[in-house]
């Protein structure tokens, strides 16, 4: 990255600086404009709802472009000390909590299985888990609603999670097991001389070395999870098992004569997203590219 | 369908040049005694596939079931009427209109995101103060859950609100929409969102694909004279195409499926102008109870990820995943 300035800095290239100087000079301010009108467009939307939290009902009327007059934090507290905001940030953690659980230890004996060793059939399994990325949750939403009213998980937070871990499985696989096999088998080799089980070589080494990829995959799973509408929407029922998203939605529809409290309430349903995911920015784009790539 | 159509697939021959053919996997097999080896394979792979086989496949196939009834969701299933929920569904204009909202998100998608990513990608990709600051601010809406955002839009849009207030400021008062009540307009609106959303992921992977390339190959053709914007055109966009692809599978993927923020924005409406298959699919079933019928909306917006992967992959993608979706699709 630091070569591409290189490149476009009158003098890289011999012969060629005229040419370049003008490209400085047209490209740079083009670079630092769109720079800006990018961060204003993304950053404008969001201040306003934190800004607009900050105000009554009436000031919002009175001029809704406006700045807060007076600054009120009251809209912010009295959502901090309402039990249902902490119910739906609690339901959100417990269900991806869940979802990601098991989708790292059960995607991760899989991709085991399907990178250690060799059987007959191996192929045919990994097709099986690799096919479900055709397949996005949005799809199996509805026919996941009957499959769990059969089950008698309906409004059950498990209900919620235990197929999310199932729709992670195929970017699991897609990242764990070449990352399983690309590490060499000198590795089993010594520890098997060294008379360590495979499983206890699977605990001890292979899976520590494979951390960068557990993270990912993880994290994929935790904020898919963390963001999926659809289906909590289908399979949750009582607003006290509700998750942010959800319960954001119906905030608003239960209270929309309140914009103070709305904008408010959507101002902190975004803090835990903004504060946490957008630092694993690097894994989410790997793991995103990753999983298509395979 | 879809478990049968893979499993033979996989049984295929494997596609010529595909890097994952026996060689480098045989090295790190064990040969251990044949019951041992079962067994831990066994409970090594077992759970994992019972998750998966239960809560990804099962419910299609019970869907597909399903479809072939008329059902309100409780009670026996006693009214098999064969494809008419099929036939009804594409003789119903609602339906039809939720299939052509959902195209034209997903064309225009990719038709307008697409280059416009491009395009700031190759911007942002030199060195400038704040570059990295930027990249996790644009980043940011990513991250966001989709529902949320809706009702963040749905607060700045509303009439008389931030949206039209800061237009009139800029002298742009006759621009001023119902944008979410008017039904010449709402389909346009939700796209903007979308927009909003999501350009931010299509830059920064686009960024960390331009970042791959490698700076040498650009360097000798400037030094063999060729202007920047030859540079551009003839390396860096041939050799970042890999990634442009894997954005626009992602992309279509997902606005196949798109429901959160229209859902949150307008419910499919007014009067069903901003509908998608998704949308459709939730009205059906949940509020009206029609669940065979929906069951069979759910197949056929199955059937069209399946449609669009094998063709995406056929044209697009064979080259970039010679590994894992090869083997599943091709």
């Amino acid at each position: 990255m630091a070569a591409i300035t290189q490149l476009s800095a009158p003098g890289s290239a011999p012969g060629h600086s005229g040419r370049y100087a003008l490209r400085r000079w047209t490209v740079i301010p083009a670079t630092y404009l769109v720079a800006i009108v990018a961060f204003g467009l993304t950053v404008v939307p969001l201040l306003f709802v934190i800004v607009d939290g900050f105000r009554t009902n009436g000031d919002i009327n009175n001029s809704p472009a406006g700045w807060p007059h007076p600054w009120v934090a009251s809209n912010y507290t009295s959502i901090l000390t309402s039990a249902s905001f902490w119910e739906f940030i609690g339901n959100s953690a417990l269900i991806a909590t869940v979802a990601t659980t098991l989708t790292l230890v059960l995607g991760s004996m899989a991709a085991l299985a399907l990178s250690q060793y060799e059987f007959k059939g191996r192929e045919v399994f990994y097709t099986v888990f690799v096919s479900g990325i055709l397949f996005p949750i949005g799809v199996g939403a509805l026919p996941l609603y009957l499959l769990l009213q059969r089950l008698g998980l309906l409004d059950n937070q498990f209900g919620v999670a235990l197929p999310e871990a199932a729709f992670a499985l195929p970017f699991t696989m897609i990242i764990l097991r070449p990352f399983l096999r690309a590490i060499p088998g000198e590795l089993r080799e010594a520890a098997l001389v060294d008379g360590a089980s495979r499983f206890r070589y699977f605990g001890q080494i292979l899976l520590p070395l494979a951390k960068p990829a557990l993270i990912t995959v993880g994290l994929l799973a935790f904020v898919t999870s963390w963001n999926q509408y659809l289906l909590p929407l289908l399979v949750l029922q009582t607003s006290s098992h509700f998750t942010l998203p959800l319960g954001t939605y119906t905030f608003q529809t239960q209270y929309s004569q309140n914009d103070a409290g709305i904008m408010a309430f959507t101002a902190m349903a975004m803090v835990p997203a903004l504060g946490v995911f957008m630092f694993a920015q690097r894994y989410i784009v790997a793991g995103a590219a990753g999983a298509v790539k395979g | 369908m879809s478990r049968s159509t893979a499993i033979e697939a996989g049984l295929g021959p494997a596609p010529a040049g595909s890097p994952a053919a026996a060689g480098p996997l045989r090295a790190p097999g064990w040969r251990g005694p044949k019951l041992r080896k079962k067994t831990e394979l066994t409970i090594l792979l077992a759970p994992a596939l019972i998750l998966f086989v239960g809560f990804v496949f099962i419910p299609i196939v019970i869907a597909a079931y399903y479809s072939f009834y008329n059902w309100s969701g409780y009670g026996p299933l006693s009214d098999p009427i064969g494809f008419r929920n099929y036939s009804y569904a594409f003789h119903d204009p609602a339906f039809i209109q939720a299939i052509e909202h959902t195209l034209e998100l997903t064309v225009a998608s990719v038709v307008i995101q697409g280059p416009l990513s491009i395009g700031i990608a190759l911007l942002l990709n030199r060195k400038f103060f704040g570059r990295g600051f930027l990249r996790t601010v644009v980043f940011a809406p990513y991250v966001l859950p989709p529902a949320v955002t809706g009702v963040m839009w749905s607060l700045i849009l509303q009439p008389g609100g931030f949206a039209d207030q800061l237009l009139k400021a800029f002298g742009l008062g006759g621009l001023v929409q119902l944008w979410l009540a008017n039904v010449h307009v709402v389909l346009f609106t939700v796209f903007v969102v979308l927009t909003w959303q999501y350009l931010g992921f299509g830059i920064v992977l686009l960024l960390a694909g331009l970042q791959n390339i490698p700076i040498e190959l650009k360097q000798a053709a400037a030094i063999d004279g060729a202007s920047p914007w030859q540079v551009t055109r003839r390396i860096t966009l041939p050799l970042l195409a890999p990634t442009i692809r894997i954005w626009g599978f992602l992309t279509v993927i997902g606005s196949l499926q798109i429901f959160d923020i229209v859902w949150v924005l307008t419910e499919g409406g007014p009067a069903g102008a901003s509908s998608t298959i998704t949308s459709y699919m939730v009205l059906q079933g949940v509020d009206s109870t029609d669940f065979g019928f929906a069951s069979a909306i759910a197949v056929i917006l199955f059937v069209f990820c399946l449609v669009f992967a094998l063709i995406y992959q056929r044209f697009a993608l064979r080259r970039d995943m010679q590994g894992a979706i090869t083997r599943a699709v091709g």
